[in-house]
C-alpha cells in the first residue's frame, strides 16, 4: 500500500511527464495500479507485449532512390535485435524510420505502416507528437555526440525538455541513468565537468545514459561502437546485454561477431530488402537463404 | 628566371603585408610619442581620473574621466540593446528562416554595415532624439543598431560552425526545434557569441560621428541615461579644430587612451577565437 502512495506522489510531482516516474519509482512494476488508475502506460504491462514494432509494407524513397522495399518485420520487445548487411543496404535508414529521424532528410518519402504499440506512427490518424515518439524511442549515434556542457547537464537535458523541473528529481534521474549505463562510477566525481573531457568510450556510454534519462521503451543504436577501441566496445556490448531486461534494443552493426555476441534476433538486409529475420543463433548457424550464408561467411560485403 | 620571378613575387606579397603592420606601428608610435609626455607631465592619475575637463581655464584642467565614463556607458548600453537583437537575428538566419527570406534579410543586414555613420547620425537626430533627447540613451539605441551587422555576422558563423550532430542528438531526445537550438546549439556557440559581443564593443567604442550627433557631448560626468555625455572620440573631434599646444597634446593623449581600450578589446577577441579553435 505504501508503495502506491509514493507513486501517486511521484505522479503529481512529474505532472506533464508521468512516464518519467519510473526513475523515482525504483522497481518498474510497483507503480502499476496507480498508473493504470490514471490511464497511463505501464512498464510492467508493456513487458507482456510480444512486439515493440510492427512494420508492414514499408517503402522509403530518397527522391528517386528506392531505399527500402516492402519491409515487413516484427521486432520483439525486451530483446536485442541486430540489423546487419553491407553498406547501403538500408539498415540505418530503417532504424531512423523508427523514431522519425528521417523527417530531417529532404526528399524522403515513406509509405506503409510502422506500428509502435499498435499505433501507426506514419498513419494519417496518428495523434501522438514527434517529441513524444522520440522520448519513447531513444537513439544513440555512430559518433559519440555528448553536448558541449557538463556531464550532469547532458543527462538532465532530456528530462528538462519533457518538463521535469525539480532539482531533486533531476538529481535522481541523473544518478539512475548513469548507473544504468554503467558509467556512474567513472563520472560521479566529475558531474560538473565538461562531458567533452571524457574518453570516446565513456562519451558513448554517456550518450546511452542520456537516452535512458527520458525513460524510453526502445533504444536504437546506429553502429554505436564503430568509432571505439575494442575495450570500450566490450564495455558497451556488456551494457547492452543488461539493458535488454528493461528496454527493447535495436542495434545496427557492421560487425557480425558483435551481432552474434549480443543479439537475440538478427535481421539481414540486402539492397533495401529484408532477406532473413530470425533467432540470432539459427541465422548464424543455419541460414535459410543462400545470400545470408554468403554474407555471414564473408563471401561478399 | 622562374626562380627569380618566384622570389620577386614573394617580396611583393611581403611588402603588401608589411604595409598594414607598418601603419599600425606608426599610429601607435605617433600617439604614444605625442600623447605620453602630456600624460606624465600632469600625472597619469590626474589625467585619467580627473573629473574636470576645462581647457579654457587658466591654468587649464585636463581630466578625461567624464569621457571615459561616457564611452563606457554608451558602449555598454549599445551592447545591451544590440547583442540580444543581433544574436536572435543570427539564430533566425541560421536556424529558422526559409532560404527565400534569408536571401532578403541577409543582404539587408549587410547593407546596414555599409551605411555611412553620418547618415546614421541624421537618422538618430530625426527618429530617436525627438523621443529621448540628446542623451546617452539615444546614443545607445543608435549604436545598438550600428553594431548589428558585426554581431549578426560573427554570431551566425559561430552558430553554423556548431556540428549538426548536437542538433540531431537533441532532437533524438524529443526536443523540438527551438528547444534544440536554444538548449544545445546556441550554448555550444557561446564563445562565438562572446566574440561577437567583444567585436561589437570595439565598434561601438570607436564610433564617432553618429554619437556626436545624438549624445549631447557635455564634458561632465554622466548623470542620467536621459542626459547627455561625451565620449573619448567625440572629445577629440569637437576640440581638435581649435586646440593648440597643451590642449592639443591632451587630445592626442585622449586618442592614446582610446587606442589602449581598442587594443585590450582586440586581444580579448583573439583570445576568445583562439580558444575556440
Amino acid at each position: 500500500m505504501n508503495c502506491f502512495a509514493i507513486n501517486d506522489l511521484n505522479n503529481l510531482r512529474y505532472g506533464a511527464s508521468p512516464a518519467l516516474m519510473r526513475h523515482t519509482a525504483g522497481d518498474a512494476g510497483s507503480g502499476c495500479a496507480a498508473q493504470r488508475r490514471l490511464g497511463l502506460d505501464c512498464p510492467a504491462l508493456r513487458s507482456k507485449k510480444m512486439n515493440c514494432f510492427e512494420i508492414s509494407d514499408l517503402n522509403l524513397y530518397y527522391g528517386d532512390f528506392h531505399a527500402l522495399k516492402d519491409i515487413n518485420l516484427n521486432i520483439a520487445a525486451k530483446n536485442v535485435t541486430a540489423f546487419i548487411g553491407p553498406s547501403g543496404c538500408g539498415k540505418s535508414t530503417l532504424l531512423r524510420t523508427l523514431n522519425r529521424m528521417n523527417d530531417l532528410v529532404e526528399g524522403c518519402v515513406i509509405q506503409g505502416c510502422v506500428r509502435l504499440d499498435g499505433e501507426d506512427i506514419y498513419g494519417p490518424g496518428w495523434r501522438g507528437d514527434i517529441s513524444h515518439l522520440r522520448r519513447r524511442v531513444g537513439m544513440v549515434f555512430q559518433k559519440p555526440n555528448p553536448f558541449p556542457m557538463t556531464v550532469y547537464d547532458n543527462i538532465a537535458f532530456g528530462p528538462r525538455t519533457h518538463g521535469v523541473r525539480r532539482r531533486y528529481d533531476i538529481d535522481i534521474i541523473v544518478e539512475n541513468s548513469l548507473k544504468d549505463a554503467a558509467i556512474w562510477g567513472e563520472v560521479k566525481d566529475r558531474l560538473r565537468q565538461s562531458a567533452l573531457g571524457l574518453s570516446g568510450g565513456q562519451q558513448q556510454r554517456l550518450c546511452i545514459a542520456r537516452a535512458l534519462a527520458v525513460a524510453p521503451e526502445v533504444l536504437l543504436l546506429d553502429e554505436p561502437t564503430s568509432a571505439l577501441d575494442p575495450i570500450s566496445t566490450g564495455k558497451i556490448e556488456e551494457l547492452l546485454l543488461t539493458l535488454r531486461e528493461k528496454y527493447s534494443v535495436i542495434i545496427v552493426t557492421h560487425n557480425m561477431q558483435q551481432a552474434a555476441r549480443i543479439s537475440d534476433k538478427t535481421v539481414f538486409f540486402l539492397l533495401g530488402e529484408v532477406i532473413e529475420h530470425g533467432d540470432t543463433e539459427s541465422l548464424f548457424t543455419r541460414p535459410s537463404h543462400k545470400r545470408t550464408e554468403d554474407y555471414i561467411t564473408g563471401r561478399f560485403g | 628566371m622562374n626562380d627569380k620571378l618566384e622570389r620577386g613575387m614573394g617580396a611583393i606579397f611581403f611588402l603588401s603585408a608589411a604595409a598594414s603592420i607598418l601603419a599600425v606601428a606608426l599610429i601607435c608610435f605617433f600617439l604614444l610619442v605625442n600623447g605620453l609626455p602630456m600624460i606624465f607631465r600632469s600625472g597619469p592619475l590626474t589625467f585619467l581620473l580627473g573629473k574636470e575637463w576645462s581647457p579654457a581655464d587658466i591654468p587649464p584642467v585636463f581630466g578625461i574621466l567624464p569621457m571615459i565614463a561616457g564611452s563606457i556607458y554608451i558602449t555598454f548600453g549599445a551592447i545591451i540593446i544590440g547583442l540580444p537583437v543581433g544574436v536572435l537575428t543570427a539564430v533566425y538566419l541560421a536556424h529558422v528562416c526559409p532560404k527565400r527570406i534569408y536571401g532578403m534579410v541577409k543582404p539587408g543586414v549587410d547593407l546596414l554595415a555599409g551605411i555611412p555613420s553620418v547618415v546614421y547620425g541624421f537618422f538618430g537626430m530625426a527618429a530617436i532624439v525627438p523621443y529621448t533627447g540628446n542623451s546617452i540613451l539615444s546614443a545607445c539605441i543608435l549604436l545598438g543598431i550600428m553594431i548589428l551587422p558585426t554581431v549578426v555576422a560573427i554570431a551566425e558563423s559561430a552558430l553554423r560552425a556548431v556540428p549538426e550532430q548536437y542538433y540531431r542528438g537533441a532532437l533524438a531526445l524529443g526536443a523540438g526545434h527551438y528547444r534544440a537550438v536554444f538548449g544545445v546549439v546556441l550554448p555550444a556557440a557561446r564563445s562565438g557569441v562572446l566574440a561577437a559581443a567583444v567585436l561589437g564593443i570595439g565598434r561601438a567604442i570607436g564610433e564617432t560621428m553618429a554619437v556626436i550627433m545624438v549624445a549631447g557631448n557635455q564634458a561632465r560626468m554622466p548623470v542620467s541615461w536621459l542626459k547627455g555625455a561625451r565620449t573619448l572620440t567625440a572629445n577629440i573631434v569637437i576640440e581638435m579644430g581649435y586646440a593648440a599646444e597643451q590642449h592639443r597634446e591632451a587630445l592626442i593623449a585622449t586618442g592614446a587612451v582610446l587606442l589602449v581600450f581598442i587594443l585590450i578589446i582586440n586581444l580579448t577577441f583573439s583570445a576568445l577565437t583562439r580558444r575556440k579553435a
